[in-house]
């Protein structure tokens, strides 16, 4: 096995990097994949409690990185699929305790083990980011159909692209279609126009999301779950299949009768 | 239409300032810079061959994720010089 690294980043926090990384991980996982998550977020780990094993953490990322433990002391083993692993974040330390060149050290440590690795990296564009990214096979950009959002998106777009870690695909999240309908949210087309990058999944707006954080149960293993359908998708994408994409947006025929978008 | 349905909906407006936005954040060139930058070009060039300075246009247009400076320059004909 040689894994492929991915890493979910965004600039701007709270657009769902983290829902989006537990999911994606649970949904290659059910297909027989192989897969270890890594939370980039130093400080302020999230991903153990997303996942529902915040009560089985005994060693983290920087004990790994500072040798206080074997890099499979510090892999937690999922709940339900057996071939899913978490390295959490250390929670009392900071970003300063990682480089960029350990994450690309630990994460060729783990190439050979597993079929993905995927990196739930911190908000901005600082030492956290850079050491998300520096590993990453393939980096994929997350945003919500929001002014604020999709301006942090094409900065960090910039910067990849800069670094030579492009071109990035982009995941639009929390896409709610009747606001697009009304013409009061972005549409995916507008997004796309703006940051002239390619799509890998588009995720509709799921009060879904927030109840299965709250039971510690990633919601892609609810089949009638639309969120969860669609990050799905994404790693049925990620392994190459040919899926297409969830029509929400299309404006109806008023809309359309009286010339509006 | 309008008392139908308020002013315009706010996803277009939402774009037309990213647009702009994106352009500003991408070349990090501000519009009071780009005004200087459309005067230097019309001293220079007028050093050279007579322009219409009021005519001339200078827009960042995209291309992708592209940025391509496009300047629009008329050259003054030499007829109408002549009549002058």
């Amino acid at each position: 096995m040689t894994a492929k690294v991915v890493t979910v980043t965004s600039g701007k926090g709270g657009v769902g990097k983290t829902t989006a990384v537990a999911n994606i991980a649970v949904a290659l996982a059910a297909r027989g994949q192989k897969v270890t998550c890594i939370d980039g977020d130093i400080g302020l780990r999230n991903l153990d409690v997303v996942m529902g094993l915040e009560n089985r953490i005994v060693y983290d990322l920087v004990d790994v990185i500072e040798g206080r433990c074997r890099l499979r002391q510090a892999m937690i083993r999922d709940k339900r699929l057996p071939e899913l692993f978490l390295i959490p974040a250390a929670q009392t330390r900071d970003k300063t305790a990682v480089s960029p060149s350990d994450m690309v050290r630990l994460c060729d440590e783990l190439r050979p083990e597993v079929d993905w690795i995927l990196v739930d990296s911190p908000a901005g564009i600082e030492r956290g980011f850079k050491n998300s990214v520096a590993p990453a096979d393939r980096v994929l950009v997350m945003t919500n159909p929001e002014v604020s959002a999709v301006r942090d998106a094409d900065r960090v777009i910039g910067l990849l692209e800069a670094d030579g870690k492009g071109p990035a695909a982009l995941i639009i999240n929390r896409l709610d279609p009747v606001m697009v309908r009304r013409g009061d949210m972005l549409s995916v087309d507008d997004v796309l126009d703006l940051l002239a990058i390619d799509l890998i999944g588009i995720v509709p707006e799921d009060e879904g999301v927030i109840v299965a954080a709250n039971r510690g149960q990633p919601l892609t293993l609810d089949a009638r779950n639309k969120a969860g359908l669609a990050f799905q998708n994404i790693a049925r994408r990620l392994l190459g299949e040919q899926v297409p994409l969830l029509e929400f947006d299309s404006p109806n025929v008023l809309q359309r009768l009286l010339g509006r978008k | 239409m309008a008392f139908l349905f308020g002013s315009k909906r706010s996803a277009g407006r939402a774009k037309e300032r990213l647009q702009l936005v994106l352009i500003h954040d991408r070349t990090d060139l501000t519009p009071a810079e780009l005004d200087s930058l459309k005067d230097d070009l019309i001293e220079t060039i007028s050093r050279h061959v007579e322009i219409e300075p009021d005519a001339v246009s200078i827009n960042i247009a995209q291309d992708g994720r592209e940025q391509r400076l496009v300047a629009d320059i008329p050259l003054r004909s030499a007829t109408r010089r002549r009549m002058r």
